[in-house]
């Protein structure tokens, strides 16, 4: 099988140019590459739309001294930087920083269900052209989308996502970029790995071609094209 | 405070059975397992990607392994990891037996608003939305009113999580079912009259033909 490219950080972070749209696995940080993260912080690239389950962890505002405390981890780092456009996510209430920047009108935000962000991004992954979910019927969510009763139960149509590049958190990956995750950290990387021109994985070790053994292989490595050896 | 929403918790953890694959909110819920029957067995479904979640004994987290709160977890000698596609075909899908969440108000058609708070920033509806749609029996489980205000009401004014989809309702006051004909009142905390758990409830409840004393 093919060797995937071995490439650094930096020269991962590189392949992100302003305005890209960026999917970035993770659940709370949980399963996102923090090392090509902290490449892109040092790159600066700017105007990006994060696709990601939340805007990961952020500071907080304290309010007597005015200054933020704490420390950002996962996106939180690229939103505290002023790298961020626009965040398409479930959750951002973890990130008190994010809730500021977002009431100033400094970044934008969709909010999309959980699960629904998930089957969106598999179907830009999965070439469908969306799919339909009871989710969000009769709230907010269903404004503007079309509605469909199939057998009885009323639907709401959801359109796919794809992204530029995908920034995935693998744990063992072999030299022709098969991946496997560690515990909870599978969340978004397992879809978000199919549905983006790039996909750039993080692995903590690296093996050779086979050793994982084709019978645990989460992620194929015909999705991948970069893989990037990193701890964090 | 603590003792009132234990009270709560105590009562929905006798509306699990063995053998259910349950999904808890955050708050409240949370408190259930500490009043499960130990006799049975219940397989927690954490939404990040796993089905075992269980507390993790400080000093023993593993860095890899996280609740869908993003707090260090355990998963139990029976669970399984996935990624979020499966972990919403199991909410969406129907193959989560009870969800229990906390909530800001309820309606007498079962209508659920519980993730926007006027005047604050919108924190997300995370998996909240997909839950109450997909899971078999929702059961919200929150104190009756906040502080005097009722919060089971004819008709939710606050944006809504999901429509029509609230089997349960359990307060420090009552057992309450959803039902096409309304809100039905099963028991009663003997603390309160009947009359006061209504004084205390917008929606005109109905006083079950069996209506019991609670736990």
């Amino acid at each position: 099988m093919a060797k995937v490219e071995q490439i650094t950080a930096a020269q991962a972070a590189a392949l992100v140019k302003d305005g890209m749209t960026v999917m970035v696995g993770g659940f709370m940080a949980n399963g996102t590459p923090e090392c090509i993260i902290d490449a892109l912080v040092e790159s600066g690239v700017k105007d990006l739309t994060i696709i990601c389950n939340d805007a990961g962890w952020g500071r907080k505002k304290n309010k007597q001294t005015g200054e933020y405390e704490g420390k950002a981890r996962g996106v939180g780092k690229l939103i505290q930087n002023g790298q961020v456009k626009k965040v398409i996510a479930s959750h951002v209430g973890l990130n008190p920083e994010f809730g500021d920047l977002y009431t100033e009108g400094a970044i934008e935000l969709e909010l999309v269900p959980q699960g629904t962000l998930a089957e969106r991004i598999h179907c830009g992954g999965a070439g469908l052209g969306g799919f339909y979910t009871p989710t969000g019927v009769g709230t907010v969510v269903a404004d503007g989308k079309e509605t469909k009763v199939i057998d009885g139960v009323e639907y709401i149509l959801e359109r796919p996502l794809h992204a530029d590049v995908a920034l995935i958190g693998g744990n063992v990956v072999d030299e022709s970029g098969n991946t496997r995750y560690a515990g909870s950290e599978r969340n978004f990387n397992v879809v978000m790995a199919t549905a983006a021109d790039t996909v750039i994985v993080r692995a903590r070790q690296i093996v050779e071609s086979g050793a994982i053994g084709a019978d645990y292989v989460e992620t194929p490595g015909i999705f991948v094209d970069y893989i990037v050896g990193g701890e964090a | 405070m603590t003792a009132v929403k234990n009270f709560i918790a105590a009562r929905v953890a006798k509306e699990l059975h063995d053998g259910d694959i349950v999904n808890l909110g955050i708050g409240l819920p949370t408190l259930i397992t500490d009043h499960l029957d130990p006799s049975i067995h219940i397989t927690f479904q954490s939404e990040n990607g796993f089905v075992g979640l269980m507390p993790v004994e400080p000093g023993k987290e593993d860095p890899h392994i996280v609740n869908a709160g993003g707090i260090p977890a355990g998963i139990a000698d029976d669970g399984a990891f996935f990624d979020s596609v499966t972990s919403f075909s199991i909410i969406r899908g129907g193959h989560v037996d009870a969800t229990v969440l906390g909530s800001l108000q309820v309606d007498e058609k079962g209508n659920i608003a519980n993730w926007i708070i006027p005047g604050k920033m919108v924190p997300g509806m995370g998996g909240a939305m997909d839950l109450v749609v997909g899971a078999k029996k929702v059961i919200v489980a929150m104190e009756h009113t906040n502080n005097g205000k009722a919060k089971i009401l004819k008709e939710c004014t606050l944006p809504l999580t999901a429509k029509g989809q609230v089997d349960m309702i359990i307060t420090e006051m009552g057992v309450m079912e959803v039902t096409p004909e309304g809100i039905v009142l099963k028991e009663y905390n003997p603390k309160y009259t009947v009359e006061q758990i209504q004084e205390a409830t917008e929606a005109t409840l109905i006083i079950a033909d069996d209506l019991q004393p609670m736990i």
